[in-house]
């Protein structure tokens, strides 16, 4: 089953085309990954996907429903999250209020029982609580639930990102750079962070620049490259394409 | 003579207050500073005195005095915060991701606009709120303090309570605090930002229409032109605290009436608004970032 499907993405931003007729499919339960050099128009495509940029043409097919022009927050419902290359978490929030922000929209409530506090509410605000625990469990923060997010070290920033993600129930979860500027013990465990979120029935797109990550872990890759899709196909596939070792590896070489 | 001033000083702190809280919460969100929550205020006396002519017309005011200035208070805020809520829709939501003084520069001309509105359907001329409470009062300590007094500082306290209280234990409340750290991801965890900017304005319209409500209380007298030196007063007050800073606008609200009620005591009354712009010259000077907000905090 695929769960997305992009049909000819194309977005100009003035008359330089960040993405050009992209087109490819992501199963469900995947994990797949967005790698080309920088400038190739991974973020773009992110934030195509996610309502932050309006697509010029083209159709983006989630479960079947074209989202292209829905708002953000209609797309975080309908079950897509991400996570940013540049961390941006609720700074001034705890690590748990930072998850609670993720459930947004899993619950309803009424001014007047949040007030004054009523056992409704009450029971409701613990199972929320239970649950955020458990998100937070699941990339190891449950122990420092009441720490303001912006006073975390670096690597648990991007955890907290991945828990928040979760917390919006979103059945997609897009990872831009989720390892970039982690070590070595860092980058092993964020690996083990997307294995599990494949294990939970998530599907998992990443885009990423460490080539021991992507191989390591994609079952589909795709490579963009100035805005144009040059190959797709799994690790051993692309990493044997010309196309590929010219556009991209070839570069690393040189540099 | 000290306590009277600073009860006077603190009844018109509380007025600030109010509305500071209108300037500091829009622009928390926003990072906009709303120039026509002044008329938003003035709008709120209007409503007020026309509401009550209304009930003075029916009767009402004559055996339900109490009922009368209720309800004249509550059709103020719902008519005043539908216009703030039209204010942004109209003058400020085409504008969202437009360069930051256009927004600033469509705030100015709502607030001509709006005054010369009221001024043209209801006339230059101040307008007079019949005193409707006693100028007796109960004595504290040698210091009078009138039932109107003793109801601004009341009222203000319990809104502010409330407010206070929405902000921190609500959905919505906390939705407002995750767009103001950062409006972009708290659309990607699924708040609709348009409806939670939109429900800030007509809060803190709703608090504008509340001082507007008190101040025809206070002065019994009302124009259209009222709005700007109070709307100035509060944004005052707002940066005294801390422009965005919730606490910060409250404490500064009051700050700023008792620097004013004290000054106008002790030095002279014949300067009453010199002071309040005496003070927002020292604060930018000394303290650009307010009384309650880290000098370099981040603005995402």
């Amino acid at each position: 089953m695929h769960i997305i499907e992009f049909k000819g993405l194309t977005k100009y931003f003035g008359g330089l085309a960040a993405l050009e007729e992209v087109s490819f499919r992501i199963k469900e339960n995947a994990i797949f990954s967005v790698i080309g050099p920088n400038g190739a128009g991974k973020t773009t495509l992110f934030n195509c996907l996610t309502g932050l940029t309006k697509p010029s043409r083209g159709e983006i097919l989630f479960k079947g429903k074209n989202i292209v022009g829905l708002p953000p927050h209609s797309i975080s419902k309908a079950g897509i999250a991400r996570t940013f290359q540049n961390i941006r978490l609720f700074k001034e929030m705890t690590v748990l209020e930072n998850v609670l922000s993720g459930q947004h929209n899993s619950y309803g409530q009424k001014i007047w029982s949040s007030l004054l506090r009523t056992k409704d509410f009450l029971r409701q605000e613990e199972s929320l609580r239970q649950r955020a625990y458990e998100y937070l469990e699941f990339v190891g923060l449950h122990e420092e639930l009441n720490k303001l997010a912006g006073e975390l070290p670096y690597g648990s920033q991007r955890r907290l990102e991945i828990a928040r993600a979760l917390a919006t129930e979103a059945e997609v979860v897009l990872l831009d750079e989720p390892t970039a500027g982690m070590n070595p013990q860092e980058t092993a465990e964020m690996m083990q962070i997307m294995k599990r979120l494949k294990e939970i029935g998530k599907t998992v797109v990443l885009i990423e620049h460490d080539m021991k990550v992507v191989m390591g872990i994609s079952e589909w890759i795709i490579v963009l490259d100035h805005g144009v899709k040059i190959s797709e196909g799994t690790p051993e596939m692309v990493k044997n394409d010309p196309l590929v070792i010219e556009a991209y590896l070839g570069k690393e070489t040189h540099a | 003579m000290f306590l009277q001033q600073f009860i006077q000083g603190l009844t018109l702190g509380y007025v600030y207050a109010l509305m500071a809280l209108g300037y500091t919460m829009v622009y928390g969100i926003l990072q906009l500073i709303n120039f026509a929550h002044g008329e938003i205020y003035m709008l709120g006396a209007y409503m007020t005195v026309i509401s009550f002519g209304f009930f003075t017309g029916a009767g009402l005011t004559k055996t339900h005095l109490f009922l009368s200035l209720i309800l004249s208070m509550l059709l103020s805020i719902i008519f005043v915060s539908a216009y703030g809520a039209t204010v942004e829709r109209i003058a400020y939501r085409p504008l969202r991701n437009a360069p930051r003084l256009s927004p600033l520069i469509s705030a100015i001309g709502v607030s001509i606009f709006l005054q010369n509105f009221v001024m043209l359907t209801q006339g230059a001329t101040y307008k007079v709120f019949p005193p409707v409470f006693s100028n007796t009062g109960l004595t504290i300590g040698g210091a009078k303090v009138t039932p109107v007094q003793l109801t601004i500082i009341l009222l203000s306290s319990v809104v502010m309570i409330f407010l206070h209280l929405f902000i921190s234990k609500t959905k919505t409340g906390k939705a407002m605090r995750a767009v103001a750290q950062d409006r972009i991801m708290a659309s990607l965890v699924g708040i609709d930002t348009d409806r939670i900017i939109a429900i800030t304005f007509i809060i803190g319209s709703a608090l504008a229409a509340i001082a507007g409500f008190m101040v025809t209380l206070y002065y019994s007298l009302i124009n259209y032109y009222m709005g700007y030196i109070a709307g100035i007063k509060a944004f005052t007050a707002a940066v005294l605290g801390g422009i965005g800073s919730i606490p910060g606008a409250m404490v500064g609200g009051l700050l700023l009436g008792l620097i004013e009620g004290l000054a106008a005591g002790y030095i002279s009354s014949e300067y009453k608004d010199a002071y309040a712009f005496i003070v927002l010259i020292i604060i930018l000077l000394i303290r650009p970032a307010g009384l309650f907000k880290r000098p370099m905090e981040e603005k995402v």
